[in-house]
């Protein structure tokens, strides 16, 4: 399925982009998460496991057993500092 | 009726929105407001200036239903959220919460629950500029206790 991946902050600076279209075999967001560490390079740092990453799924804070659907948004940031 | 919750780069003007938020409501009898600025350090920097990065339509909508969620807590009348994004300059201003309600107890709190909501739910994220370069600000542990106060165990830092 298609999936449109969005980054912010330090991870979208870290992957030199806003966003992208994915197409994916995951089933879940920490599914989609391990496929693009996997591919090496600025997302496996940026996205790595013990890294403190925040996810949002069609634009609600997520957990990342949640699973994927067809042209779902999913989100990946670092924790939060508004306010 | 006027919008609750604003994302804008434009500063706000604190009494203005107060006014606009209890006008022709006599059962207002409490407004409690917080406005947070931006320092001139941080860490023991010194801060030149603060970009400030939403998530354009999420941001929005999550402090709207941390607005609902005030609503459903505590007894109160209106509420306004105002949060800037873009380039910031030490002094000036960042966010504003006002609410009212007909005693001073009920805005108090709900102003308080949803400045703590905000700051480790809505997705915001400051980068600041000091004279040892750009750094983005780290998420604060006691931001998450704050809210836990409030029987919320969602964790940010």
């Amino acid at each position: 399925m298609k999936v449109r991946v969005r980054y912010f902050a330090s991870i979208r600076e870290a992957v030199g982009q806003a966003g992208e279209s994915v197409e994916t075999a995951a089933a879940s967001v920490g599914s989609l998460r391990d496929e693009l560490i996997a591919r090496g390079g600025a997302h496996a740092e940026s996205l790595a496991r013990g890294k403190a990453v925040r996810v949002a799924l069609d634009q609600l804070m997520a957990d990342e057993s949640q699973p994927l659907r067809e042209d779902c948004e999913v989100a990946f940031f670092p924790p939060v500092t508004g306010g | 009726m006027q919008a609750r919750v604003s994302i804008q780069t434009a500063d706000f003007d604190l009494s203005q929105e107060v006014a606009a938020l209890r006008m022709h409501d006599g059962r207002v009898g409490a407004v409690c407001a917080f406005v947070g600025t931006v320092r001139d350090r941080s860490d023991g920097a010194c801060v030149s200036s603060m970009e400030l990065e939403h998530y354009p339509g999420m941001t929005e909508k999550a402090i709207d239903s941390m607005v609902d969620e005030a609503h459903r807590r505590f007894d109160i009348y209106a509420v306004r959220v105002i949060h800037r994004i873009g380039l910031l300059r030490p002094l000036d201003q960042i966010v504003m919460v006002a609410v009212t309600s007909a005693h001073r107890s009920e805005s108090f709190r709900a102003c308080e629950f949803l400045m703590d909501y905000l700051k480790t739910q809505a997705p915001f994220w400051k980068k600041e500029q000091t004279p040892d370069g750009a750094r983005w600000v780290d998420a604060r542990i006691g931001d998450d206790a704050a809210l836990a106060r409030w029987g919320i165990e969602q964790r940010n830092a």
